[in-house]
Protein backbone atom coordinates (compact mmCIF):
# COMPACT_ATOMS: atom_id res chain seq x y z
CA UNK A 1 0.00 0.00 0.00
CA UNK A 2 1.28 3.39 -0.97
CA UNK A 3 0.96 6.19 1.60
CA UNK A 4 -1.28 9.08 0.63
CA UNK A 5 1.42 11.69 1.15
CA UNK A 6 4.09 9.72 -0.69
CA UNK A 7 5.70 11.22 -3.78
CA UNK A 8 6.24 10.18 -6.48
CA UNK A 9 3.06 8.27 -7.06
CA UNK A 10 2.97 7.77 -10.82
CA UNK A 11 6.72 7.84 -11.32
CA UNK A 12 7.59 5.53 -8.43
CA UNK A 13 10.09 2.89 -9.49
CA UNK A 14 13.23 3.11 -11.58
CA UNK A 15 12.91 5.77 -14.30
CA UNK A 16 13.04 4.30 -17.77
CA UNK A 17 12.81 0.72 -16.50
CA UNK A 18 9.21 -0.38 -17.05
CA UNK A 19 7.76 -2.37 -14.20
CA UNK A 20 6.57 -5.85 -15.06
CA UNK A 21 3.04 -6.88 -14.14
CA UNK A 22 4.31 -8.72 -11.04
CA UNK A 23 6.35 -5.71 -9.94
CA UNK A 24 3.36 -3.49 -10.61
CA UNK A 25 1.09 -5.60 -8.42
CA UNK A 26 3.70 -5.66 -5.66
CA UNK A 27 4.34 -1.92 -5.78
CA UNK A 28 0.67 -0.94 -5.82
CA UNK A 29 -0.63 -3.72 -3.60
CA UNK A 30 -4.13 -3.28 -2.30
CA UNK A 31 -6.41 -5.14 0.09
CA UNK A 32 -9.70 -4.50 -1.66
CA UNK A 33 -10.72 -2.60 -4.78
CA UNK A 34 -13.05 0.35 -4.31
CA UNK A 35 -16.74 -0.64 -4.73
CA UNK A 36 -17.73 2.07 -7.23
CA UNK A 37 -14.86 3.56 -9.24
CA UNK A 38 -17.12 6.19 -10.83
CA UNK A 39 -18.22 7.57 -7.45
CA UNK A 40 -14.61 7.59 -6.29
CA UNK A 41 -13.61 9.47 -9.44
CA UNK A 42 -16.32 12.02 -8.75
CA UNK A 43 -15.19 12.58 -5.15
CA UNK A 44 -11.50 12.55 -6.10
CA UNK A 45 -11.96 15.70 -8.20
CA UNK A 46 -9.57 14.36 -10.83
CA UNK A 47 -9.29 16.58 -13.91
CA UNK A 48 -7.93 15.46 -17.28
CA UNK A 49 -4.20 15.96 -17.74
CA UNK A 50 -4.14 16.33 -21.51
CA UNK A 51 -4.46 20.11 -21.43
CA UNK A 52 -8.15 20.98 -21.24
CA UNK A 53 -8.54 19.86 -17.62
CA UNK A 54 -12.09 18.56 -18.03
CA UNK A 55 -13.41 16.67 -14.97
CA UNK A 56 -12.75 12.99 -15.62
CA UNK A 57 -15.86 11.77 -13.81
CA UNK A 58 -18.13 14.06 -15.83
CA UNK A 59 -16.66 12.84 -19.11
CA UNK A 60 -17.00 9.23 -17.97
CA UNK A 61 -20.68 9.81 -17.07
CA UNK A 62 -21.33 11.35 -20.48
CA UNK A 63 -19.88 8.27 -22.18
CA UNK A 64 -21.59 5.87 -19.80
CA UNK A 65 -24.93 7.35 -20.86
CA UNK A 66 -24.18 6.61 -24.53
CA UNK A 67 -25.87 3.55 -26.01
CA UNK A 68 -23.91 0.69 -27.56
CA UNK A 69 -22.08 -2.46 -26.57
CA UNK A 70 -18.82 -1.76 -28.38
CA UNK A 71 -17.69 1.51 -26.87
CA UNK A 72 -13.99 2.34 -26.95
CA UNK A 73 -11.51 3.89 -24.52
CA UNK A 74 -8.55 5.63 -26.16
CA UNK A 75 -5.41 6.28 -24.13
CA UNK A 76 -3.95 9.44 -25.60
CA UNK A 77 -0.17 9.28 -25.31
CA UNK A 78 0.46 11.30 -28.48
CA UNK A 79 2.29 14.04 -26.60
CA UNK A 80 2.37 16.58 -29.43
CA UNK A 81 3.91 19.31 -27.29
CA UNK A 82 7.63 19.41 -28.20
CA UNK A 83 8.52 20.29 -24.58
CA UNK A 84 6.36 17.57 -23.04
CA UNK A 85 7.83 14.21 -22.07
CA UNK A 86 5.56 13.21 -19.22
CA UNK A 87 3.52 10.52 -20.97
CA UNK A 88 6.68 8.92 -22.35
CA UNK A 89 8.30 8.94 -18.89
CA UNK A 90 5.18 7.50 -17.31
CA UNK A 91 4.86 4.70 -19.87
CA UNK A 92 8.57 3.94 -19.55
CA UNK A 93 8.17 3.51 -15.79
CA UNK A 94 4.66 2.30 -14.97
CA UNK A 95 2.98 1.16 -18.21
CA UNK A 96 0.62 -1.15 -16.32
CA UNK A 97 -0.73 1.73 -14.28
CA UNK A 98 -1.85 3.46 -17.49
CA UNK A 99 -3.35 0.29 -18.99
CA UNK A 100 -5.11 -0.54 -15.74
CA UNK A 101 -6.63 2.95 -15.56
CA UNK A 102 -8.02 2.53 -19.06
CA UNK A 103 -9.51 -0.81 -18.03
CA UNK A 104 -11.19 0.86 -15.05
CA UNK A 105 -12.64 3.51 -17.37
CA UNK A 106 -13.71 0.78 -19.81
CA UNK A 107 -15.61 -1.00 -17.04
CA UNK A 108 -17.26 2.27 -15.98
CA UNK A 109 -18.58 3.09 -19.46
CA UNK A 110 -18.86 -0.60 -20.43
CA UNK A 111 -16.39 -0.42 -23.29
CA UNK A 112 -15.10 -3.56 -24.99
CA UNK A 113 -11.97 -2.12 -26.47
CA UNK A 114 -8.98 -0.04 -25.42
CA UNK A 115 -6.70 1.69 -27.92
CA UNK A 116 -3.33 3.10 -26.88
CA UNK A 117 -2.26 5.89 -29.24
CA UNK A 118 1.48 6.61 -29.26
CA UNK A 119 3.18 8.80 -31.85
CA UNK A 120 4.98 6.77 -34.51
CA UNK A 121 8.44 8.23 -33.89
CA UNK A 122 8.31 7.35 -30.21
CA UNK A 123 9.62 3.82 -30.79
CA UNK A 124 10.87 3.23 -27.24
CA UNK A 125 7.46 3.98 -25.78
CA UNK A 126 5.72 1.84 -28.40
CA UNK A 127 7.98 -1.05 -27.36
CA UNK A 128 7.24 -0.57 -23.64
CA UNK A 129 3.49 -0.40 -24.23
CA UNK A 130 3.43 -3.37 -26.59
CA UNK A 131 5.41 -5.46 -24.12
CA UNK A 132 3.05 -4.52 -21.27
CA UNK A 133 -0.03 -5.33 -23.37
CA UNK A 134 1.40 -8.77 -24.33
CA UNK A 135 2.24 -9.43 -20.69
CA UNK A 136 -1.33 -8.72 -19.60
CA UNK A 137 -2.63 -11.03 -22.34
CA UNK A 138 -0.25 -13.82 -21.25
CA UNK A 139 -1.50 -13.54 -17.70
CA UNK A 140 -5.02 -14.08 -18.98
CA UNK A 141 -6.39 -10.75 -17.80
CA UNK A 142 -10.10 -10.52 -18.42
CA UNK A 143 -11.46 -7.29 -19.71
CA UNK A 144 -11.34 -5.22 -22.88
CA UNK A 145 -9.05 -6.03 -25.81
CA UNK A 146 -6.09 -3.67 -26.05
CA UNK A 147 -4.51 -2.45 -29.30
CA UNK A 148 -1.61 -0.10 -29.90
CA UNK A 149 -2.01 2.46 -32.69
CA UNK A 150 0.74 4.72 -33.99
CA UNK A 151 -0.39 7.92 -35.74
CA UNK A 152 2.25 10.32 -37.07
CA UNK A 153 3.71 12.84 -34.64
CA UNK A 154 2.17 16.23 -35.34
CA UNK A 155 1.29 18.98 -32.90
CA UNK A 156 -2.44 18.68 -33.58
CA UNK A 157 -2.46 14.89 -34.05
CA UNK A 158 -3.13 14.42 -30.33
CA UNK A 159 -6.12 16.74 -30.41
CA UNK A 160 -9.08 14.55 -29.55
CA UNK A 161 -10.97 14.89 -32.83
CA UNK A 162 -7.80 14.61 -34.94
CA UNK A 163 -6.81 11.45 -33.10
CA UNK A 164 -10.23 9.90 -33.58
CA UNK A 165 -10.16 10.98 -37.23
CA UNK A 166 -6.88 9.13 -37.64
CA UNK A 167 -8.27 6.00 -35.97
CA UNK A 168 -11.17 6.07 -38.43
CA UNK A 169 -9.54 7.29 -41.65
CA UNK A 170 -5.80 7.47 -41.03
CA UNK A 171 -5.80 11.26 -41.31
CA UNK A 172 -4.60 13.29 -38.34
CA UNK A 173 -6.84 16.26 -39.10
CA UNK A 174 -9.04 17.94 -36.49
CA UNK A 175 -12.77 17.84 -37.14
CA UNK A 176 -15.26 20.69 -36.92
CA UNK A 177 -17.57 20.15 -33.95
CA UNK A 178 -20.08 22.96 -33.52
CA UNK A 179 -21.76 21.26 -30.57
CA UNK A 180 -19.71 20.74 -27.44
CA UNK A 181 -19.25 18.65 -25.45
CA UNK A 182 -19.71 16.22 -28.29
CA UNK A 183 -19.29 12.46 -28.35
CA UNK A 184 -16.86 11.20 -30.96
CA UNK A 185 -16.98 7.71 -32.41
CA UNK A 186 -14.64 5.08 -33.81
CA UNK A 187 -16.42 3.12 -36.55
CA UNK A 188 -19.76 4.19 -35.08
CA UNK A 189 -18.90 3.30 -31.48
CA UNK A 190 -18.79 6.05 -28.87
CA UNK A 191 -15.27 6.76 -27.70
CA UNK A 192 -13.78 8.12 -24.48
CA UNK A 193 -10.39 9.74 -25.04
CA UNK A 194 -8.24 10.21 -21.95
CA UNK A 195 -4.66 11.31 -21.57
CA UNK A 196 -2.19 8.63 -20.40
CA UNK A 197 -1.45 10.43 -17.13
CA UNK A 198 -5.17 10.76 -16.40
CA UNK A 199 -5.53 6.98 -16.85
CA UNK A 200 -2.71 6.33 -14.38
CA UNK A 201 -4.43 8.50 -11.77
CA UNK A 202 -7.69 6.63 -12.43
CA UNK A 203 -5.91 3.34 -11.72
CA UNK A 204 -4.61 4.60 -8.37
CA UNK A 205 -8.02 6.00 -7.42
CA UNK A 206 -9.50 2.62 -8.35
CA UNK A 207 -7.04 0.93 -5.99
CA UNK A 208 -6.81 3.35 -3.07
CA UNK A 209 -9.92 5.52 -3.33
CA UNK A 210 -10.68 9.23 -3.44
CA UNK A 211 -9.59 10.22 0.12
CA UNK A 212 -6.17 8.74 -0.62
CA UNK A 213 -5.95 10.70 -3.88
CA UNK A 214 -6.89 13.91 -2.07
CA UNK A 215 -4.11 13.30 0.46
CA UNK A 216 -1.91 15.50 -1.76
CA UNK A 217 -2.69 18.80 -3.44
CA UNK A 218 -5.23 21.49 -2.59
CA UNK A 219 -8.97 21.35 -2.07
CA UNK A 220 -9.74 22.65 -5.57
CA UNK A 221 -6.76 20.98 -7.27
CA UNK A 222 -6.26 17.69 -5.48
CA UNK A 223 -3.63 15.07 -6.18
CA UNK A 224 -0.22 15.04 -7.80
CA UNK A 225 0.73 15.94 -11.35
CA UNK A 226 3.55 15.42 -13.81
CA UNK A 227 5.55 18.43 -14.95
CA UNK A 228 7.88 18.53 -17.96
CA UNK A 229 10.41 21.12 -16.90
CA UNK A 230 12.62 22.56 -19.66
CA UNK A 231 14.43 25.73 -20.68
CA UNK A 232 16.88 27.40 -18.29
CA UNK A 233 17.14 24.19 -16.33
CA UNK A 234 20.16 22.17 -15.27
CA UNK A 235 18.44 18.86 -15.85
CA UNK A 236 15.43 19.02 -18.13
CA UNK A 237 13.24 16.42 -16.50
CA UNK A 238 9.79 15.14 -15.80
CA UNK A 239 9.00 15.58 -12.13
CA UNK A 240 5.95 14.71 -10.10
CA UNK A 241 4.72 17.33 -7.66
CA UNK A 242 1.64 17.85 -5.53
CA UNK A 243 -0.69 20.40 -7.12
CA UNK A 244 -0.41 23.62 -5.14
CA UNK A 245 3.38 23.36 -4.72
CA UNK A 246 5.09 26.79 -4.74
CA UNK A 247 6.72 27.53 -8.11
CA UNK A 248 10.03 28.13 -6.35
CA UNK A 249 9.99 24.53 -5.11
CA UNK A 250 8.97 23.15 -8.51
CA UNK A 251 11.83 25.01 -10.19
CA UNK A 252 14.33 23.92 -7.53
CA UNK A 253 13.36 20.26 -8.02
CA UNK A 254 14.52 20.46 -11.63
CA UNK A 255 17.56 22.60 -10.89
CA UNK A 256 16.05 25.52 -12.78
CA UNK A 257 17.33 29.10 -12.83
CA UNK A 258 16.12 30.48 -9.44
CA UNK A 259 15.81 33.96 -10.93
CA UNK A 260 14.10 33.45 -14.30
CA UNK A 261 12.95 36.17 -16.67
CA UNK A 262 9.63 34.50 -17.41
CA UNK A 263 7.84 31.16 -17.30
CA UNK A 264 5.76 29.54 -20.01
CA UNK A 265 2.90 27.42 -18.73
CA UNK A 266 0.80 24.87 -20.56
CA UNK A 267 2.97 24.33 -23.62
CA UNK A 268 3.46 26.08 -26.95
CA UNK A 269 -0.16 27.15 -27.06
CA UNK A 270 0.17 28.32 -23.48
CA UNK A 271 0.74 31.46 -21.45
CA UNK A 272 3.81 33.43 -20.43
CA UNK A 273 3.91 34.80 -16.91
CA UNK A 274 6.60 37.08 -15.48
CA UNK A 275 9.36 35.31 -13.55
CA UNK A 276 9.26 37.38 -10.38
CA UNK A 277 6.27 35.83 -8.58
CA UNK A 278 7.73 32.49 -7.54
CA UNK A 279 5.63 32.26 -4.36
CA UNK A 280 2.73 31.51 -6.70
CA UNK A 281 1.37 27.98 -6.37
CA UNK A 282 1.43 25.46 -9.20
CA UNK A 283 -2.32 24.96 -9.72
CA UNK A 284 -5.01 26.39 -11.99
CA UNK A 285 -6.60 28.58 -9.30
CA UNK A 286 -3.33 30.36 -8.57
CA UNK A 287 -2.36 30.74 -12.23
CA UNK A 288 -5.79 31.99 -13.33
CA UNK A 289 -5.11 35.70 -12.53
CA UNK A 290 -2.32 35.50 -15.14
CA UNK A 291 -4.66 33.84 -17.61
CA UNK A 292 -2.53 30.70 -17.35
CA UNK A 293 -3.27 27.10 -16.46
CA UNK A 294 -1.11 24.05 -15.87
CA UNK A 295 -2.49 22.59 -19.13
CA UNK A 296 -0.62 19.42 -20.06
CA UNK A 297 2.07 20.11 -17.47
CA UNK A 298 4.67 21.83 -19.61
CA UNK A 299 6.75 24.44 -17.79
CA UNK A 300 9.45 26.25 -19.78
CA UNK A 301 11.87 28.54 -18.00
CA UNK A 302 13.21 31.61 -19.83
CA UNK A 303 16.56 32.72 -18.45
CA UNK A 304 17.58 36.36 -17.99
CA UNK A 305 19.84 36.23 -21.04
CA UNK A 306 17.02 35.25 -23.40
CA UNK A 307 14.68 37.39 -25.49
CA UNK A 308 10.96 36.83 -25.02
CA UNK A 309 10.16 38.37 -28.41
CA UNK A 310 12.48 36.04 -30.25
CA UNK A 311 11.43 32.93 -28.30
CA UNK A 312 7.79 33.69 -29.05
CA UNK A 313 8.63 34.22 -32.73
CA UNK A 314 10.36 30.84 -32.97
CA UNK A 315 7.49 29.01 -31.28
CA UNK A 316 4.78 30.79 -33.31
CA UNK A 317 6.54 30.09 -36.61
CA UNK A 318 6.76 26.41 -35.74
CA UNK A 319 3.16 26.30 -34.55
CA UNK A 320 2.06 28.01 -37.79
CA UNK A 321 3.83 25.30 -39.74
CA UNK A 322 2.02 22.66 -37.68
CA UNK A 323 -1.38 24.02 -38.72
CA UNK A 324 -3.36 21.33 -40.53
CA UNK A 325 -4.17 24.07 -43.09
CA UNK A 326 -7.85 23.17 -43.11
CA UNK A 327 -9.19 26.50 -41.86
CA UNK A 328 -8.30 29.81 -43.54
CA UNK A 329 -7.87 31.88 -40.37
CA UNK A 330 -5.35 29.33 -39.05
CA UNK A 331 -3.60 28.48 -42.33
CA UNK A 332 -3.06 32.17 -43.24
CA UNK A 333 -3.40 33.87 -39.86
CA UNK A 334 -0.71 32.00 -37.95
CA UNK A 335 2.03 32.58 -40.55
CA UNK A 336 0.97 36.26 -40.53
CA UNK A 337 1.51 36.39 -36.76
CA UNK A 338 4.86 34.69 -37.28
CA UNK A 339 5.99 37.26 -39.84
CA UNK A 340 4.89 40.17 -37.62
CA UNK A 341 6.93 38.66 -34.80
CA UNK A 342 9.81 38.23 -37.24
CA UNK A 343 9.80 41.96 -38.05
CA UNK A 344 9.74 42.76 -34.34
CA UNK A 345 12.38 40.23 -33.45
CA UNK A 346 15.00 41.85 -35.70
CA UNK A 347 13.66 45.37 -35.11
CA UNK A 348 13.12 46.07 -38.80
CA UNK A 349 11.75 49.26 -40.34
CA UNK A 350 8.26 47.76 -40.27
CA UNK A 351 8.47 46.69 -36.64
CA UNK A 352 6.30 49.50 -35.30
CA UNK A 353 3.50 48.72 -37.75
CA UNK A 354 3.95 45.02 -37.06
CA UNK A 355 3.38 45.53 -33.34
CA UNK A 356 0.01 47.21 -33.91
CA UNK A 357 -0.97 44.67 -36.54
CA UNK A 358 -0.01 41.76 -34.29
CA UNK A 359 -2.54 42.63 -31.58
CA UNK A 360 -5.18 43.32 -34.22
CA UNK A 361 -4.61 40.03 -36.02
CA UNK A 362 -4.85 38.11 -32.75
CA UNK A 363 -8.38 39.45 -32.33
CA UNK A 364 -9.30 38.46 -35.89
CA UNK A 365 -7.97 34.89 -35.68
CA UNK A 366 -9.15 33.76 -32.26
CA UNK A 367 -12.05 31.30 -32.14
CA UNK A 368 -12.27 30.78 -35.90
CA UNK A 369 -10.65 27.38 -36.34
CA UNK A 370 -12.22 23.92 -36.22
CA UNK A 371 -9.95 23.10 -33.29
CA UNK A 372 -8.26 25.31 -30.70
CA UNK A 373 -4.84 25.32 -32.37
CA UNK A 374 -5.09 28.97 -33.51
CA UNK A 375 -6.56 29.98 -30.13
CA UNK A 376 -3.51 28.53 -28.36
CA UNK A 377 -1.15 30.52 -30.58
CA UNK A 378 -3.15 33.70 -29.97
CA UNK A 379 -3.02 33.03 -26.21
CA UNK A 380 0.77 32.68 -26.42
CA UNK A 381 1.19 35.88 -28.47
CA UNK A 382 -1.15 37.93 -26.28
CA UNK A 383 0.59 36.79 -23.10
CA UNK A 384 3.97 37.62 -24.65
CA UNK A 385 2.68 41.13 -25.43
CA UNK A 386 1.81 41.55 -21.73
CA UNK A 387 4.87 39.96 -20.16
CA UNK A 388 7.48 41.32 -22.58
CA UNK A 389 5.73 44.65 -23.10
CA UNK A 390 8.89 46.72 -22.64
CA UNK A 391 10.94 44.44 -24.89
CA UNK A 392 8.30 44.67 -27.62
CA UNK A 393 8.30 48.47 -27.34
CA UNK A 394 12.10 48.53 -27.61
CA UNK A 395 12.15 46.14 -30.56
CA UNK A 396 9.47 48.24 -32.28
CA UNK A 397 11.80 51.24 -32.02
CA UNK A 398 14.54 49.17 -33.62
CA UNK A 399 16.27 48.97 -30.26
CA UNK A 400 16.97 45.23 -30.26
CA UNK A 401 17.95 43.68 -26.92
CA UNK A 402 21.19 41.79 -26.27
CA UNK A 403 19.26 38.57 -25.71
CA UNK A 404 18.01 38.50 -29.28
CA UNK A 405 21.42 39.44 -30.73
CA UNK A 406 23.13 36.61 -28.85
CA UNK A 407 20.52 34.23 -30.27
CA UNK A 408 20.68 32.26 -27.03
CA UNK A 409 17.58 30.07 -27.08
CA UNK A 410 15.88 28.42 -24.13
CA UNK A 411 12.87 26.83 -25.79
CA UNK A 412 13.47 23.80 -27.93
CA UNK A 413 11.66 24.07 -31.24
CA UNK A 414 11.80 21.21 -33.75
CA UNK A 415 13.10 21.79 -37.25
CA UNK A 416 10.62 23.55 -39.53
CA UNK A 417 9.53 20.91 -42.00
CA UNK A 418 8.68 21.86 -45.54
CA UNK A 419 4.96 21.73 -46.24
CA UNK A 420 5.43 18.68 -48.50
CA UNK A 421 7.36 16.83 -45.80
CA UNK A 422 4.54 17.06 -43.29
CA UNK A 423 2.98 13.64 -42.79
CA UNK A 424 -0.68 13.52 -41.77
CA UNK A 425 -1.42 9.89 -42.59
CA UNK B 1 -51.55 18.41 -36.00
CA UNK B 2 -49.76 20.62 -33.55
CA UNK B 3 -46.63 22.33 -34.76
CA UNK B 4 -44.03 22.53 -32.08
CA UNK B 5 -42.63 26.02 -32.02
CA UNK B 6 -38.92 25.99 -31.45
CA UNK B 7 -37.54 28.66 -29.20
CA UNK B 8 -34.12 30.24 -29.07
CA UNK B 9 -32.40 32.79 -31.28
CA UNK B 10 -30.85 31.85 -34.61
CA UNK B 11 -27.22 32.36 -35.39
CA UNK B 12 -25.27 32.01 -38.62
CA UNK B 13 -22.27 29.71 -38.42
CA UNK B 14 -19.52 28.67 -40.79
CA UNK B 15 -17.76 25.33 -40.92
CA UNK B 16 -14.15 26.59 -41.18
CA UNK B 17 -12.94 23.31 -42.67
CA UNK B 18 -15.39 23.44 -45.58
CA UNK B 19 -15.01 27.18 -46.15
CA UNK B 20 -12.63 28.07 -48.97
CA UNK B 21 -13.17 31.81 -48.83
CA UNK B 22 -15.27 32.24 -51.98
CA UNK B 23 -16.82 35.31 -50.37
CA UNK B 24 -20.39 34.83 -51.62
CA UNK B 25 -21.71 35.12 -48.06
CA UNK B 26 -20.26 38.58 -47.71
CA UNK B 27 -21.92 39.62 -50.98
CA UNK B 28 -25.28 38.16 -49.97
CA UNK B 29 -25.31 39.21 -46.31
CA UNK B 30 -22.95 42.16 -45.91
CA UNK B 31 -24.57 43.14 -42.59
CA UNK B 32 -23.84 39.74 -41.10
CA UNK B 33 -20.57 38.73 -42.70
CA UNK B 34 -17.37 40.73 -43.03
CA UNK B 35 -14.09 39.53 -44.48
CA UNK B 36 -10.71 39.17 -42.89
CA UNK B 37 -7.56 40.19 -44.80
CA UNK B 38 -7.27 36.69 -46.28
CA UNK B 39 -10.83 36.65 -47.61
CA UNK B 40 -12.39 34.38 -45.00
CA UNK B 41 -15.70 35.30 -43.42
CA UNK B 42 -16.07 36.83 -39.98
CA UNK B 43 -19.64 36.34 -38.84
CA UNK B 44 -21.45 38.71 -36.51
CA UNK B 45 -21.71 36.80 -33.25
CA UNK B 46 -24.63 38.76 -31.84
CA UNK B 47 -27.72 36.48 -31.88
CA UNK B 48 -30.06 39.49 -31.97
CA UNK B 49 -28.71 40.32 -35.45
CA UNK B 50 -31.05 37.76 -37.01
CA UNK B 51 -34.22 39.05 -35.31
CA UNK B 52 -34.63 41.56 -38.13
CA UNK B 53 -36.56 39.69 -40.90
CA UNK B 54 -34.58 41.32 -43.69
CA UNK B 55 -31.33 40.15 -42.17
CA UNK B 56 -32.72 36.72 -41.47
CA UNK B 57 -33.60 36.52 -45.15
CA UNK B 58 -30.12 37.56 -46.22
CA UNK B 59 -28.70 34.94 -43.86
CA UNK B 60 -30.77 32.25 -45.57
CA UNK B 61 -29.61 33.52 -48.95
CA UNK B 62 -26.02 33.28 -47.77
CA UNK B 63 -26.56 29.72 -46.56
CA UNK B 64 -28.04 28.75 -49.92
CA UNK B 65 -25.50 30.72 -51.92
CA UNK B 66 -22.36 29.18 -50.44
CA UNK B 67 -20.63 27.09 -53.14
CA UNK B 68 -19.01 24.95 -50.45
CA UNK B 69 -22.20 24.65 -48.38
CA UNK B 70 -20.13 25.74 -45.41
CA UNK B 71 -22.78 27.94 -43.80
CA UNK B 72 -25.65 26.89 -41.62
CA UNK B 73 -28.19 28.48 -39.33
CA UNK B 74 -28.11 27.21 -35.81
CA UNK B 75 -30.67 27.65 -33.09
CA UNK B 76 -29.08 28.76 -29.88
CA UNK B 77 -30.13 26.86 -26.81
CA UNK B 78 -28.32 25.52 -23.81
CA UNK B 79 -27.10 22.33 -25.41
CA UNK B 80 -25.54 24.03 -28.40
CA UNK B 81 -23.87 26.87 -26.53
CA UNK B 82 -20.23 26.83 -27.54
CA UNK B 83 -17.80 26.15 -24.78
Amino acid sequence: MMHADQLPRLLSGAPGVPRSLAEHEAAFSVHSQVPSPLDELEVSGLNGRGGAGFPTARKARLLRAQPGHHKVVVINAMEGEPASHKDASLLATNPHLVLEGAEVLASIISARRVIVAVARNNTAVIAHVTRAVRERERHGRRGPSVDVETPPWRYVAGEESALVHWLNDHKSLPQYRPQRPSVLDVAGHAVLVENAETCAHVALIGRYGAPWYRGLGTDLSPGSTLVSLTGAVERPAVIEVALGTPLRTVLALGGADPNPQALLFGGYGGTWIPGHDLELLYDNESLAPYGASVGAGVLCVLGRSGCGVQETERVVKWMANESARQCGPCAFGLPALGSDLGELSVGSRDAKVALERLAERCGVIVGRGACHHPDGVVRLVRSSLRVFQEDFAAHARGDVCDGSLSRRHFLSVPRLEHEEELVWQ
Amino acid sequence: MAIKRRSGALILRVDPVLCDGFGHCHELAPDLVTMDEWGYPIIVQDPSALVDPARAKSARLAVRGCPRQALHLERLNESSARQ
